[in-house]
């Protein structure tokens, strides 16, 4: 399992998920006091996904997200205290508070945005994966998506473009069970999403979710073949939302204890910890070192959040254009 | 400069400095190569009206065939702009945005305001429109009034094959999103285009004819109509400043508006549906910004509000035409309080 | 008898016009016309001017009414002695009028198709009328070009053999500049052309940044200078007008454009729409603002002229310039002390544009 994974590997995966996770329970609780503008989906349940996937990607490589986004962000490379505030509607956020939680992106570290759009993001990262590898490099492309994008025509067109075009690509389905409040098992005509990758003529990959390890190494494969200029890979990636499709958002269409049997049984924070424990790779001491240091990180950047000004009248017209007569 | 092409070869021409020019500009469409995969010639089309005809042999790979997959070609485009390429991507007929809009305005259009300033997205979309093609309701519109609604994009209408070259180099050249709308019927229109590159500002437009008693303002195919139009007048004594708008956005509004003060009728010759477009829009600006200046009511000459019929005999009653323009002209000189 | 039948015939005034309106007639039927003289008010799309008479006699017929846009060649009127009849001049214009096609055979047609000459690895445009008589080499000022000589390259070509270049970054020549901008710099592209024409000399005409660079190369050589016809030159004192050689190089506006241009002539109704249009057509091209820059820094010193040029000894001199000029001061007409100078009046410094009969003649057509 973890060959290639060295120790600072497994250190910097456990922030990231630690980063992903305390960020969204904070904003869940924080949310509730009204001071965030609009909505918020969250990612908290899914960390394995984005961490496993992202721990082997560069800064030239670029991902695209979706409208749950936050824990892509941060397993790019995303800095929380500019996302906090961008999540605020200040202008210190990242996007000085004109794209909020829907639209937080960072170029400069690959990160192409969370998508208001289900399904957005898979041509455009068809043209990242295109721009590397007209560039010559051997940068890849990774669009995450959900089980809802996943029958969305944008999304399927862009499985087979990136075939057509043999695109250093990575196809992640994010499937946890719930467009909106629609299940998996009624809105998608087959078992597997993956099962679709052959239509498109590219392998199709489906591991375990709450599974780091599973996840880390199935990406690993499939991001070795595109950089090698094999083509694209789906991979579908089970695994679960803790919170509802928004914020606010009861989940009465989930069975009772469902959350809470996957939390107490297969939460991926907690398989991680056991893992590496029980293998002796990490010692807990260190691991809620990491807690607390991350804890106090996302509080600082709450605190800072809150403080911070807002955009004013004169950055309302401003950033529309490069440059406009 | 004596130099005669058509308005076709004077983009392909654009396109053709660009790519030799800039490594990062490359171009994709359904057929612009043409063949692709198949056992015969490639290059067979250069696109479905041989506009991109010949690229291939030049710029190889630069140039692609798409499959019919307007979301995923255009989309990737976009994207590639978001990395450093400038991509030329061809939507075929403008007709076809209702399968890819989603790329174009909620993506190309919003990266740099949702992105806080931080994103360059330069792309250009190429597409054909225009009715006098008989090609009917679904490849025959005139959309660009859509495109211009949505902040972020900037929308060129080039009329002759000069303007042709030019706007689609600034159009390359350009850091923002760029709709470039090709009137099919003009593709064989011929003009004087120097043979060197040269770029054209956007939001600049141009007085095709000059005249004191009424501004004509058009775009597109009907700025040559709208110029026979002040041609035929001028002979009966009405003297027209007819103001090829080049683009829509950014909007040249002082050009508009300094014509109007001095002829203080206006006439606004528009190929697109009546309802909120470019006719209306600049209907609107002249009565808010000009109102003291005018003499007469604003004409609008554009088809009626139906889709575009495939009969020639009805679509040559549904595209505006110089006697049209000419009769609208003749009343704002005729009008009296 | 229908030799001694002589036409007046729509002129083309520059390589794009096509046709032209007349404006109105300076001179009546049973007119003795005179060769030079002004019989006919023209105006193209791009510039309006008058009609030179080429032929001498009377004016027995007006073909063409005020207002009336006719294609270039096109029959405006015919002169004929008084013993030609009228049924013999009524024939003419119908065989006339059955051989005539527009733009064919317009004579203008052949002689000014641009060609090009390959000088130091760089491709100079010009055009060459005429193959009567000593070479006439027409070198144009800073932003013009070749077509400045519109109303000078018909009349000059009946007695000489007429080239009229673009200097590099100027017109339909490569837009890379020599490493000397300056006159020196571009007096050696105009010796080199003339080299590639196999011309042994020449009389070199040139206009204001073209007059500087007609002097550096009778400087650099000059047994190939039968006689320097200097117009408005640059390079004959400090004064010139810095704003105007700037605000050409920086500015993509029309307006500031047509302003600037207003300056170069006295008559400012000379600004056409077309003419403004046809300097941003330019100014647009990749590498003209870099090339005019360049050029400008070499030409100013602050907002002084840079260099100062006297006549080589053994080369003569005429010197014209416009007493309105607003450019460059009509006071440095009589800087070179042996050339001989003549100030026309109401004219600028575009003069060879507004005056082109008197330079026409000054010129020695």
């Amino acid at each position: 399992m973890s060959a290639t994974l060295t120790r600072d590997d497994l250190l910097r995966a456990y922030r990231t998920m630690r980063t992903i996770r305390e960020f969204e329970e904070r904003l869940h609780v924080e949310f509730a006091t009204g001071e965030i503008p609009g909505f918020v989906h969250l990612y908290a349940g899914e960390e394995a996904s984005a961490t496993g996937v992202c721990l082997h990607l560069r800064p030239d490589d670029r991902i695209a997200s979706t409208h749950r986004g936050h824990g892509h962000c941060i397993a790019k490379g995303m800095e929380v205290a500019p996302m906090m505030a961008e999540i605020y509607g200040k202008k210190t956020g990242i996007c000085g508070g004109k794209g909020g939680s829907m639209h937080v992106a960072d170029l400069d570290v690959g990160m192409m945005g969370a998508n208001g759009i289900v399904g957005g993001g898979g041509p455009l990262i068809c043209g990242a994966a295109l721009a590397a590898k007209m560039k010559g490099t051997d940068g890849v492309g990774v669009c995450f998506f959900g089980d809802g994008a996943s029958n969305q025509g944008m999304i399927l067109e862009a499985m087979n473009l990136a075939t057509v075009w043999r695109l250093p690509a990575l196809f992640v389905a994010e499937n946890n069970g719930y467009a909106e409040a629609t299940s998996s098992k009624y809105s998608v005509a087959c078992d597997n999403i993956a099962d679709r990758a052959g239509g498109f003529g590219m392998p199709g990959v489906i591991v375990d979710g709450h599974d780091f390890f599973a996840v880390h190494e199935a990406a690993g494969e499939a991001i070795a073949r595109a950089r090698a200029g094999g083509g694209p890979t789906l991979l579908e990636v089970k695994l679960n939302r803790y919170y509802g499709h928004f914020e606010g958002d009861q989940q009465t269409y989930r069975a009772t204890d469902e959350v809470k049997r996957i939390r107490e049984t297969r939460d991926c924070l907690m398989l991680f910890t056991r893992r590496v424990s029980s293998a002796g790779l990490l010692d807990l001491a260190e691991l809620e070192a990491i807690d607390r240091d991350v804890a106090a990180q996302i509080d600082a950047a709450v605190v800072a959040a809150k403080a911070a000004p807002k955009p004013t009248a004169a950055d309302l017209l401003t950033d529309v254009y490069v440059e406009y007569a | 400069m004596a130099r005669k092409i058509t308005y076709k070869q004077a983009i392909n021409e654009a396109l053709a400095q660009e790519m030799a020019r800039d490594s990062s500009v490359i171009a994709m469409g359904e057929d612009n190569v043409g063949g692709a995969g198949a056992e015969g010639e490639k290059d067979a089309w250069g696109g479905v009206l041989g506009v991109t005809k010949g690229l291939y042999g030049r710029f190889g790979d630069r140039i692609m065939d798409t499959p019919i997959s307007e979301s995923a070609f255009i989309g990737a485009a976009v994207g590639a702009a978001a990395c450093g390429m400038r991509p030329v991507a061809e939507l075929m007929f403008v007709d076809f945005m209702g399968v890819c809009f989603d790329q174009i305005f909620n993506q190309a259009a919003k990266f740099r305001y949702m992105f806080g300033g931080k994103a360059v997205t330069p792309v250009v979309i190429r597409t054909m429109y225009g009715a006098g093609f008989r090609a009917a309701a679904q490849h025959s519109q005139c959309l660009y009034s859509m495109f211009a609604h949505i902040p972020g994009l900037k929308v060129v209408v080039p009329s002759t094959p000069y303007d042709a070259k030019g706007l689609m180099i600034q159009a390359i050249r350009d850091n923002d999103p760029v709709i470039f709308f090709e009137h099919k019927v003009l593709y064989t229109l011929e003009g004087e285009v120097p043979e060197g590159a040269y770029a054209i500002p956007f939001g600049e437009a141009d007085v095709v004819h000059e005249g004191d008693d009424v501004t004509i303002v058009t775009l597109g195919r009907m700025v040559h109509f709208a110029r026979d139009a002040a041609q035929t007048l001028a002979k009966r004594g009405i003297d027209c400043d007819v103001i090829d708008l080049r683009t829509i956005s950014p909007l040249d509004e002082e050009t508009i508006l300094e014509s109007v003060n001095r002829t203080g009728r206006l006439v606004v010759v528009d190929e697109s549906s009546p309802r909120c477009n470019v006719a209306t829009d600049i209907a609107a600006l002249v009565a808010q910004k000009a109102f003291a200046a005018l003499k007469a009511p604003i004409e609008q000459v554009t088809p009626p509000h139906v889709p575009v019929p495939f009969s020639d005999a009805l679509e040559d009653l549904y595209v505006p035409d110089a006697a049209r323009i000419a009769q609208a002209v003749t009343s704002v000189m005729e009008f009296k309080r | 008898m229908s030799e001694l039948i002589q036409k007046i015939t729509m002129p083309k005034w520059g390589l794009s016009m096509q046709e032209g309106k007349v404006n109105g007639w300076l001179v009546h039927v049973g007119d003795t016309l005179r060769q030079g003289q002004e019989i006919v008010e023209i105006e193209s799309d791009k510039i309006a001017g008058a009609l030179e008479s080429s032929v001498e006699g009377t004016l027995r017929r007006v073909l063409a009414q005020e207002d009336e846009v006719l294609p270039v060649g096109a029959l405006l009127g015919v002169v004929a002695p008084a013993e030609v009849s009228d049924a013999e001049i009524d024939a003419f214009i119908e065989a006339f009028a059955a051989g005539f096609v527009p733009g064919e055979g317009s004579g203008a047609d052949a002689g000014s198709r641009v060609q090009y000459a390959e000088i130091d690895g760089r491709r100079i445009a010009y055009t060459v009328q005429g193959d009567a008589g000593p070479a006439l080499v027409l070198i144009h000022g800073y932003g013009g070009d070749k077509n400045n000589w519109l109303f000078n390259v018909d009349t000059l070509a009946e007695r000489h053999t007429v080239y009229a270049l673009d200097l590099p970054g100027h017109g339909d020549s490569d837009k890379a500049l020599p490493a000397d901008a300056g006159p020196a710099g571009m007096a050696q592209v105009v010796l080199g052309f003339m080299d590639a024409l196999g011309l042994d000399a020449a009389h070199l005409v040139g206009h204001s940044f073209g007059g500087a660079t007609a002097l550096a190369a009778a400087q650099a050589a000059p047994q190939r200078v039968r006689r320097l016809h200097l117009i408005a030159p640059a390079g004959l004192g400090a004064e010139i007008d810095a704003d105007y050689v700037r605000g050409f190089a920086a500015t993509n506006s029309r307006k500031e454009l047509g302003r600037l241009a207003a300056r170069l002539f006295a008559d400012e109704a000379q600004v056409t729409r077309a003419l403004v249009d046809d300097l941003l057509k330019f100014k647009r091209l990749d590498g003209v603002p870099e090339a005019l820059a360049a050029i400008a820094a070499a030409l100013l010193d602050g907002d002084a002229q840079r260099m100062q040029l006297d006549l080589p000894p053994g080369v003569s001199a005429t010197v014209i310039w416009g007493e309105l000029d607003r450019i460059i001061p009509v006071a440095h007409a009589t800087a070179l002390t042996s050339a001989a100078v003549h100030v026309l009046p109401d004219a600028g410094h575009m003069v060879m544009m507004e005056a082109a009969r008197e330079v026409n003649r000054l010129l020695g057509a």
